[in-house]
C-alpha cells in the first residue's frame, strides 16, 4: 500500500467570473517508510497539492487515495475524521494555541477525538519527552523558542500515531542548526515502515534528509529524484 | 474541548474582561432602567394598591386614572351599598389641598379622607402615633416621606401643627406607605374632616371603596355595581392597570425609558458583539489549525458557545448584582423608594442578554464555519 497515491490531479480556483487552473495533471505515489520532499519555487502549487493530498482541499479533477482510502468521493465529515485519525500536520508558523501549554497543544488531535484533557496531555507529554522536550510540557508557547515550538508541533502531529505526516515548510522559521535538529526528528519518524513523511520546502539545506524529492514547477510535477541526483540536476 | 474553550478565553485577559464588561454594562442598563420604569409606573397606581381592604373602586364613569377626580353625588354611596353582594361600601376622599405650616410657609399636599368608622384607606404601617388618632377631627396622619419633606429635621413623635383652609390640624402620626406618582406629602384625615375642611361644592365624593361578600368574584361584583348604578366600578387590579395605561399613553415616560433601555441594549450589544467578533477573528488562524488537525465544526461551535456562555453568565451575574446593589444602596432615597428588581425583570433581561450574545456569535460563527483550514498552509 502507498501512503498516498494520486493521479491526474488538477485544481481550479475561481477568480471573479473566470477560473484559474493552478495544478495540472499531477500524479505520483508517496511511499511508507520514506521522507518525501515536495520542492519548487513559491507559487508553483506545492501548498495546494499537499492541501489536496491531506483532504483539506478537494481536487477539481483526478483521484487521490490516502493510506488506502480514496478521498475522491469522500464527504467533508469523513475527511475531517481521516485527518483527525490518520494524518499529522506540521505548519510553518507552528499554529499553537497561545493559551494552552505545550502538552495541551500537542494533545489537540486526541481531544478532538474525544479524549479528556488530562489523559490526552499525559500521552502528549510522553511524545514530547521522546523528541527532546523533557520538562517543557507545562510551558506556554510564548515561553518556548521557535525550535521548541516546532517540536511541540511535531508532537501534535505524532500524538495520535498517524500513518501520514504532512509538513509545510517546517524549517522556514528556524535557524539552520535548529532546522537540522527538527529535520533529524522527522527523519527518524520516517524510518518507521508504517509511516510516511511528506515535507513541502524550498530550503535546500535540508534536501539531504529526504529519501526522495518531487519537484514542482508551474502547477506540474516536473521531476522525481533521489537527493543526490537532485543536487547534480 | 470545554477545557480548551475556557483556556482560550481566559488566556486573553484583556478581551475576556472587555467581553464581561460589555455584557455587564448591557445587563445593568437594561435591568436598572426597566426596574426604575416599572417602579415609576407602579407609583401611578400606588394610591390604589395601598388601599388593601377594598376589592372594588366605584367612581364617576368619566374617571380615567386615580389622580383624576370627578365628584359623585353623596347618594351614590347608598346606591352602591344597596347592590346585592356588597359587604360594605365606604366613602374615600382624594384631592389636592394647600396647608399652611407653623412658619407661615405653604405646602401642597394630597389630602386623603378615610371612612371615620372603619378607617378603610388609611395606611397600616405606623412608625409614630396611632391610626385611631385621626378620629379626632383636628388630627392627621402623614406619610414618612412627606413628613421628612416638610420637616426634614423633625421628630416623628412630636405633633406638628398645620392649617388647612383656616382649620387647625395636628399631625399626630407618621406612617410608611408606597410613594405615589405625584410626590406631594400624603395627609390622612377622616372623610368627615375632609368634607369640613375642603372648599364647599355641590358634590365632593370622588371614590367609593367596596368589599364584596365572601364567595363572589370582585369582577362580578364590579359589573353588577356598574349595571345597577351607572357608575364606573373597577376591581383594584382593573383600576390599577387603567391608571398605569393612562400614564403610558399620555406621557413621554415609556418612550423615554424605552429609548434608554434600547440604547443600553444596543450599546451593550455593540460592545459585546464587536469584542466577541474581534476575539474570534483574531483566533481564526487557531481555529483553522484546529480544523486542519481534525476538530469538527460542531466541536468549534461548542467551543464558541462555551466561551459565550461563560461570558454571558458572568457578565449577566455581575450586571444583575450591580443592579441589586444599586437598589439596595438607594432603598432609603425617597426618589427611588419602593423600586425593586423583580424576578420577571431579571428573567426578561436574561433573555435579552442571551439574544444579544447569540446574535454576537452568529456573525463570528459564520466566519469560523466558512473558514478554510488550508489558510494554515499560507504562512
Amino acid at each position: 500500500m502507498h501512503a498516498v497515491s494520486f493521479r491526474n490531479i488538477a485544481k481550479d480556483f475561481p477568480i471573479g467570473d473566470d477560473r484559474i487552473r493552478v495544478l495540472h495533471g499531477c500524479s505520483a505515489d508517496i511511499e511508507l517508510g520514506q521522507l518525501t520532499m515536495l520542492v519548487g519555487p513559491s507559487g508553483c502549487g506545492k501548498t495546494t497539492l499537499i492541501s489536496i493530498l491531506s483532504g483539506i482541499l478537494t481536487a477539481s479533477e483526478g483521484e487521490v487515495a490516502v493510506l488506502g482510502q480514496s478521498l475522491t468521493r469522500m464527504k467533508d465529515r469523513q475527511k475531517v475524521l481521516l485527518r483527525r485519525e490518520r494524518i499529522g500536520f506540521i505548519f510553518q508558523q507552528y499554529n499553537l494555541l497561545p493559551a494552552l501549554t505545550a502538552a495541551e497543544n500537542a494533545a489537540m488531535p486526541l481531544m478532538a477525538a474525544g479524549m479528556k484533557l488530562p489523559e490526552a496531555a499525559e500521552k502528549a507529554r510522553a511524545i514530547l519527552d521522546g523528541i527532546g522536550m523533557q520538562g517543557q510540557g507545562d510551558k506556554l508557547p510564548r515561553q518556548l523558542s521557535g525550535g521548541q515550538q516546532q517540536r511541540v508541533a511535531i508532537a501534535r502531529a505524532l500524538v495520535h500515531n498517524p500513518g501520514l505526516i504532512v509538513c509545510d515548510e517546517p524549517t522556514a522559521a528556524l535557524d539552520a542548526a535548529t532546522g537540522k535538529a527538527v529535520m533529524g526528528i522527522l527523519r527518524d519518524i520516517a524510518n518507521d515502515p508504517g509511516r510516511a513523511v511528506l515535507v513541502v520546502t524550498h530550503d535546500n539545506r535540508i534536501y539531504n534528509f529526504a529519501d526522495r524529492i518531487l519537484e514542482m514547477s508551474d502547477g506540474r510535477l516536473t521531476g522525481d529524484f533521489a537527493p543526490d541526483a537532485f543536487h547534480k540536476e | 474541548m470545554h477545557d480548551v474553550a475556557l483556556k482560550m478565553l481566559l488566556g486573553d485577559r484583556a478581551k475576556y474582561i472587555g467581553l464581561i464588561f460589555g455584557v455587564t454594562f448591557a445587563t445593568l442598563l437594561m435591568a436598572q432602567q426597566v426596574s426604575i420604569f416599572t417602579g415609576i409606573m407602579s407609583r401611578t397606581a400606588n394610591a390604589i394598591t395601598s388601599v388593601r381592604e377594598a376589592e372594588v373602586w366605584v367612581m364617576d364613569p368619566r374617571v380615567r386614572y386615580v389622580d383624576e377626580v370627578e365628584p359623585m353625588r353623596p347618594v351614590e354611596l347608598s346606591n352602591v351599598r344597596s347592590v346585592a353582594g356588597v359587604e360594605w361600601a365606604v366613602p374615600y376622599y382624594k384631592g389636592l389641598a394647600t396647608v399652611r405650616l407653623a412658619d407661615g410657609m405653604t405646602q401642597q399636599v394630597q389630602l386623603i379622607g378615610v371612612d371615620d368608622v372603619s378607617l378603610v384607606g388609611l395606611c397600616h404601617d405606623m412608625i409614630a402615633g396611632q391610626r385611631e388618632t385621626i378620629r379626632d377631627p383636628q388630627s392627621a396622619v402623614i406619610d414618612r416621606n412627606g413628613f421628612l419633606f416638610v420637616w426634614p429635621k423633625g421628630d416623628f413623635a412630636t405633633a406638628k401643627p398645620l392649617e388647612l383652609n383656616d382649620n387647625r390640624l395636628n399631625v399626630r402620626g407618621v406612617c410608611n406607605t408606597q410613594p405615589t406618582f405625584l410626590t406631594f406629602p400624603i395627609l390622612y384625615v377622616t372623610y368627615d374632616a375632609a368634607m369640613e375642611m375642603t372648599p364647599p361644592q355641590r358634590n365632593k365624593l370622588p371614590f367609593i371603596l367596596v368589599k364584596g361578600r365572601a364567595g363572589q368574584s370582585a369582577e362580578d361584583l364590579a359589573k353588577r355595581i356598574s349595571d345597577q348604578t351607572g357608575l364606573q366600578a373597577l376591581t383594584t387590579s382593573q383600576f390599577q392597570w387603567r391608571s398605569i395605561n393612562y400614564y403610558l399613553e399620555r406621557t413621554g415616560i415609556p418612550i423615554n425609558f424605552g429609548i434608554t433601555i434600547m440604547l443600553g441594549a444596543i450599546i451593550g450589544a455593540a460592545i459585546t458583539a464587536q469584542t466577541f467578533y474581534i476575539f474570534v477573528v483574531e483566533n481564526l488562524k487557531q481555529f483553522a489549525a484546529m480544523k486542519a488537525v481534525g476538530v469538527t465544526n460542531g466541536q468549534l461551535l461548542r467551543i464558541v458557545l462555551t466561551q459565550a456562555g461563560l461570558v454571558g453568565v458572568i457578565g449577566y451575574g455581575l450586571g444583575i448584582g450591580f443592579t441589586a446593589l444599586f437598589f439596595f444602596v438607594t432603598k432609603e432615597a425617597p426618589a427611588l423608594q419602593g423600586f425593586r428588581l423583580y424576578g420577571e425583570i431579571m428573567a426578561g433581561t436574561a433573555v435579552a442578554i442571551a439574544v444579544i450574545i447569540l446574535a454576537s456569535i452568529l456573525f463570528s460563527l459564520g466566519k469560523v464555519f466558512r473558514l478554510d483550514p488550508a489558510v494554515v498552509f499560507r504562512g
